[in-house]
């Protein structure tokens, strides 16, 4: 039911894609009531044997929604901005949405498969379509860009197709199971030969890894951040490296139940540290606040990455509840980002001047942005962070969680410091009578994430849900 | 069994030869065998299993490896023009070799364990597309022209798809559809990618990609 339902909002997506990118929002809407009503309904949902909704992929469905409505809510401004500029057509407009449908589709798919194989399958569907979309604008650095990004995450990604064929091998050669289906295989995985999983796990965990952003293999993600539209980083780093993400928590069930969770807690605690190190050591220097931004995401999925890897009921819950924070707040930002190139026509910091007096509704914005991203008290990324930082004091892995506090605060400060230039000090210029209207949906975004913060609302039973040991929820 | 051997041998040789030689139509033309060596180690499998649905895909590879993909390579190959076709590897040609010796090395250790589970003819030769994927990435990871990437990247893709029919028959089928089309997209789009970056850089050496870095 769920599944003919999903696939029915697809084609509707599809087909009024074309019309205007306006009527994405509209749609969108549909698919968070769709999601929010999976998460009320009940935790499994089993369709055709193809797609399986259960807590964890509601709560993405729903993560996919929130950010993407943000995303395309904004994208008409965008694109008037744009056109108006000469840089855009209407005719690139409209490739854009329909992309961009394609590219919810197929995220979508992604969380909502029962197999791994299909799981591959979507997450290298996403490459391919996103692909052009950070290629859009068709100048060097964009074509660039897109290029190393099909390359590093199609490598990447075949190491997870290579770590995925392995684990078939194994299932294959364990009692009671065969075949890629996640739940059996999550039920079946102490049967497993250790030998051969530890080898999947590894290729599965490095290659999702890569689409997730995280530090062995992450050399795309800023340069595709910061080339991209802004509707389209929006997407990209508030949902698709959550979505990649989630693969890796569901190897990582696997994972536990074949190995124990020492293994994959000290390969996750090492990406997730090295992911914090290289962002801390990226963001001090840096002049370019959409790279900036990116840095900041590859922070967040490092700590996303700890969160997991300490692996306690709390510090999933936590995770979970981060990924959604920080796909609100750096979409808001991203969106708030591209405004401000198009208002300055530079993505250098240093460019950038004096936006609070020039353009208040803008600066404000990114600077609320910023703060959540910091993770100041009325945003539920604060709530998140507390409650990584806490399951890892909790769960012995105190050095490790206060080096990693020490990454955070670093980051932080360099964040502060390349903002406050921004925003801060006399304006450069004197064309303050551009206007400097800000959609609704960055304002609703950061809403919802304060609002998040304070009262997580009806999400506690889900993320418990979602949390829960596999052996528990099917 | 000699013949999924000598499969497999050819499949290791043609990777060599990538490393080796520099022209790139001949890289493309040790592509195309290779993929008719992939396309013969599926149907040895298939005559072994007497399946009719194997004996599909030994086909189905055979036209996608060695007819459509070296096609388009060769497409995109002659849109580049006549001049520079030599690749310009990042590290040198002996070089390359000894890595890769080190990498088949590498390879054996590594799946020491898959070999263990079952042993059979089929398995003992899974070393060998390990070996096809490290060689892959390290082609990948050398090669400066946008092209010759490309290649490595199809290189892996060959070692994964020949691992994945010596493990076990195939993963699926809506799964091993769901593969072949996104690796043809990908290089469709990769291909669209490099006609795009010869219109901007006038050429696909990815030499000159050095904007964007901190």
């Amino acid at each position: 039911m769920l599944g003919a339902l999903v696939h029915q909002v697809f084609g509707w997506r599809r087909a009024t894609a074309w019309v205007s990118a306006g009527s994405a929002a509209v749609v969108l809407a549909a698919g968070i009531t769709l999601a929010v009503q999976v998460g009320r309904s009940g935790p499994v949902t089993a369709v055709a044997g193809l797609l399986r909704a259960d807590a964890l992929s509601a709560f993405m469905v729903l993560v996919i929604g929130a950010v993407g409505l943000v995303a395309t809510a904004a994208t008409p401004a965008y694109f008037r901005a744009e056109i108006e500029a000469g840089r855009a057509t209407d005719r690139t407009a409209a490739r854009h949405s329909l992309l961009v449908q394609l590219f919810l589709a197929t995220m979508a798919l992604a969380v909502l498969a029962a197999n791994l194989g299909v799981v591959w399958v979507a997450v290298e569907a996403t490459t391919i379509v996103t692909a052009f979309l950070v290629g859009q604008r068709r100048t060097r650095a964009s074509v660039e860009a897109a290029w190393k990004y099909v390359v590093i995450c199609s490598a990447g990604i075949a190491l997870a197709l290579l770590g995925t064929i392995v684990l078939n091998f194994a299932a294959a050669h364990a009692p009671g199971t065969a075949g890629l289906d996640l739940a059996a295989l999550a039920a079946h995985a102490p049967g497993l030969d250790p030998g051969v999983t530890r080898i999947a796990i590894v290729l599965l965990v490095l290659g999702f890894g890569t689409k997730a952003g995280l530090a062995p293999l992450h050399a795309w993600l800023p340069d595709a951040h910061s080339q991209a539209p802004a509707p389209v980083s929006a997407l990209m780093s508030g949902v698709l490296l959550s979505v990649a993400f989630y693969a890796i928590l569901r190897v990582k069930v696997i994972s536990d139940g074949a190995l124990g969770t020492g293994f994959a807690r000290t390969l996750l605690t090492v990406m997730a540290l090295a992911s914090l190190a290289l962002a801390a050591s990226l963001l001090i220097g840096q002049r370019d606040y959409k790279r900036m931004l990116a840095y900041s995401s590859i922070e967040h999925l490092g700590l996303v990455a700890f969160g997991a890897a300490i692996g306690s009921p709390l510090a999933l819950t936590a995770a979970l509840l981060h990924v959604l924070g920080h796909g609100l707040a750096k979409a808001v930002l991203f969106l708030g980002a591209g405004r401000v190139l198009q208002i300055t026509g530079t993505s250098r910091i240093d460019g950038v001047r004096g936006l609070l007096a020039s353009h208040p509704a803008v600066a404000t914005t990114f600077g609320f942005g910023v703060l959540a991203l910091l993770g100041l008290p009325p945003f539920s990324l604060f709530a998140s962070e507390l409650g990584i930082v806490r399951a890892g004091f909790g769960a012995g892995l105190g050095w490790l969680t206060s080096a990693a506090l020490l990454l955070v605060l670093v980051i932080a400060a360099a964040l502060i410091a390349g903002t406050s230039r921004m925003l801060l000090g006399p304006p450069s210029t004197s064309d303050t009578a551009a206007a400097s209207r800000i959609p609704v949906a960055l304002a609703g975004g950061l809403l919802a994430c304060a609002v998040l913060g304070v009262v997580a609302g009806p999400l506690p039973d889900l993320l418990d849900l979602a949390t829960q040991p596999p052996a528990v929820t099917r | 069994m000699q013949l999924l051997y000598l499969a497999c041998g050819a499949l290791l040789l043609t990777a060599v030869l990538v490393l080796w030689r520099r022209e790139l139509s001949v890289i493309i033309r040790v592509f195309a065998v290779q993929g008719a060596a992939l396309a013969v180690l599926v149907a040895v499998l298939a005559a072994q299993e007497n399946s009719v649905e194997l004996w599909a895909v030994a086909v189905g590879v055979l036209v996608l490896r060695a007819g459509v993909l070296p096609y388009l390579l060769r497409r995109a190959l002659a849109g580049a023009g006549e001049s520079r076709r030599e690749t310009r590897p990042l590290v040198n040609v002996s070089a390359s070799l000894l890595a890769a010796a080190a990498l088949t090395l590498l390879a054996y250790a590594v799946s020491q364990p898959l070999v263990a589970l079952a042993p059979s003819a089929a398995t003992q030769a899974i070393p060998v597309g390990v070996t096809v994927v490290l060689i892959g990435f390290f082609v990948l990871v050398t090669r400066r022209r946008a092209l010759s990437q490309l290649v490595g990247f199809l290189l892996m893709d060959n070692g994964i798809t020949a691992v994945g029919f010596l493990t076990t028959t195939g993963v699926g089928l809506v799964v091993e559809l769901g593969v072949s089309l996104d690796v043809l997209l990908a290089v469709l789009v990769l291909q669209v990618l490099t006609t795009r970056m010869r219109e901007t850089f006038g050429d696909t050496d990815l030499d000159e990609l050095r904007e964007l870095r901190d």
